[in-house]
């Protein structure tokens, strides 16, 4: 697919970047991964692929020095990012997981799924009610999710997707130019693709904002 | 809701599925891209890959055939077979697998599920076991290694418990002796490990037919099923699709992705 966009996939040690890379790769864009700020530079598009805990990623991006240049590309130049799985809930104030202090790019916090009554952590296919959104063609599908937290935005008009997992609870979240999912779009076959594809053909700047 | 996972399991030998029956007389199936292509585009739920001459041989997991098979599938896939150290698990990671399992290993090793689950979080850990009623523990099952071989002398419920609270995030459990027969699942064993887990079960050994998987989804709170005869060994006269059997269990009301 022939597009002006550059597409940056942060790889961090206990990221799952290359499946996101193969994901990109299989739908026909060229994307690479960004281990530095150097990296990210001329971005057009930045995923945070996520898996592992927010108080390990946290500490990979402040390790990897490009804290301040994401802040500066996401929050005011308003580069369009997706992060997934623990690349969603980082984006909040706090996470209960080894009480961590997050970006707090979204005001909320991340708290744990109740373990007395639930099988932690969910693994597998639950659905996914999308808000409408002009951009994304999904409305309501079955994506794969592996999470032993969940985020609790504060502001309701950043929920993007719900799911139910014991009650209802935040799959998706979305604010100006910020979009991440609770689930592994990556690993959610046909539904994850379609969903990634739609976010990799936005146009940056002009359309979200 | 969360719904229940059917996962093709892959015995792999020189980056080709086989079938066995109890573990022996493995026969050639096709390249285990191919497969794993088909099963995707068929909407399996995930893929679990054994490299399952690579302990025994003493030699490192298949690498190019897990990135192979990564690059054509989009849904979760675990490996396992031959993988001894956090090297070993950050490589297989690094080609495309979403999760590790350790058997074998991990029961000369147990702390390796603990130093995988530290380094990579204990979503990524699964525990797999096989395991025969051999009367000799508390609970009547024995945990056995080496490609089911060699009995341990552990109980297959306290491994799984121990497995557990060093950090593994699933549990895949194989009866030895219901492995390839086509009778069904062993649900008491099932229904006993399930009790005593806190994480997700996998369930493997035994599915022959549409109506056992039914039986342990609605009679067990096992999460997943391996399936894998019933979908492609040639040994059977008939195979099931994938659409075959979600088609079947959702006119059961079993909670199931359905097909596209």
């Amino acid at each position: 697919m022939k597009t002006d966009s550059v597409i940056r996939i942060i790889n961090y040690k206990a990221g799952n970047a290359p499946s996101v890379l193969h994901a990109a790769t299989h739908l026909g864009f060229e994307a690479e991964f960004a281990h530095n700020s150097t990296d990210l530079q001329n971005a057009t598009h930045i995923i945070l692929p996520g898996v592992g805990s927010a108080e390990a990623t946290m500490s990979s991006l402040r390790d990897m020095g490009i804290l301040e240049t994401l802040e500066t590309l996401v929050l005011h130049k308003k580069i369009l990012f997706l992060g997934i799985c623990v690349g969603l809930q980082i984006l909040f104030e706090h996470s209960e997981e080894r009480d961590t202090a997050c970006l707090g790019w979204l005001k909320g916090r991340v708290v744990k799924f109740d373990s007395s009554k639930l099988r932690v952590p969910q693994m597998g296919w639950n659905k996914v009610k999308f808000t409408e959104n002009p951009h994304f063609t999904c409305k309501s599908d079955y994506f794969y999710f592996v999470n032993s937290y969940h985020a609790v935005p504060e502001n309701r008009a950043d929920l993007w997707g719900v799911s139910d997992y014991g009650g209802s609870f935040t799959s998706a979240v979305n604010r100006e130019n910020i979009y991440a999912t609770q689930f592994h779009i990556e690993k959610s076959g046909e539904a994850g693709l379609a969903l990634l594809k739609d976010f990799l053909i936005l146009n940056s700047l002009k359309e979200v904002v | 809701m969360l719904t229940k996972r059917l996962i093709a399991c892959f015995d792999i030998i020189a980056g080709r599925v086989t079938k066995a029956v109890q573990f022996n007389d493995n026969i050639d199936v096709a390249p285990a891209e191919d497969l794993a292509k088909a099963m995707y585009n068929a909407d399996i739920d995930e893929l679990i890959f054994y490299d399952i001459t690579a302990s025994s041989e003493k030699r490192e997991i298949d690498i190019e055939a897990v990135k192979k098979v990564a690059k054509c599938v989009f849904i979760p896939f675990t490996v396992g077979g031959g993988i001894k150290n956090l090297t070993d698990m950050y490589e297989t990671l690094k080609a495309g697998a979403e999760k590790i399992s350790v058997d074998s290993m991990a029961v000369r090793n147990p702390e390796i599920i603990a130093e995988g689950a530290k380094e990579f979080g204990s979503q990524c850990i699964v525990l797999s076991t096989q395991v025969k009623k051999t009367g000799q523990t508390a609970s009547g099952y024995e945990v056995f290694v080496d490609g089911a071989k060699l009995a341990t002398g552990l109980d297959a419920i306290e491994w799984l418990k121990r497995g557990q609270s060093l950090g593994a995030g699933e549990i895949c459990l194989n009866s030895i002796d219901n492995d390839g027969t086509l009778s069904g699942y062993d649900l008491e064993l099932m229904k006993m490990a399930d009790d005593a887990l806190s994480v997700p079960l996998i369930a493997s050994g035994g599915a022959g037919i549409p109506e056992h998987l039914r039986d342990l989804f609605l009679q067990t709170q096992a999460g997943a099923a391996i399936i894998s005869s019933m979908l492609y060994s040639p040994r059977l006269a008939k195979n099931y699709t994938v659409a075959d059997l979600k088609d079947y269990l959702m006119q059961n009301n079993v909670s199931i992705r359905p097909i596209n």
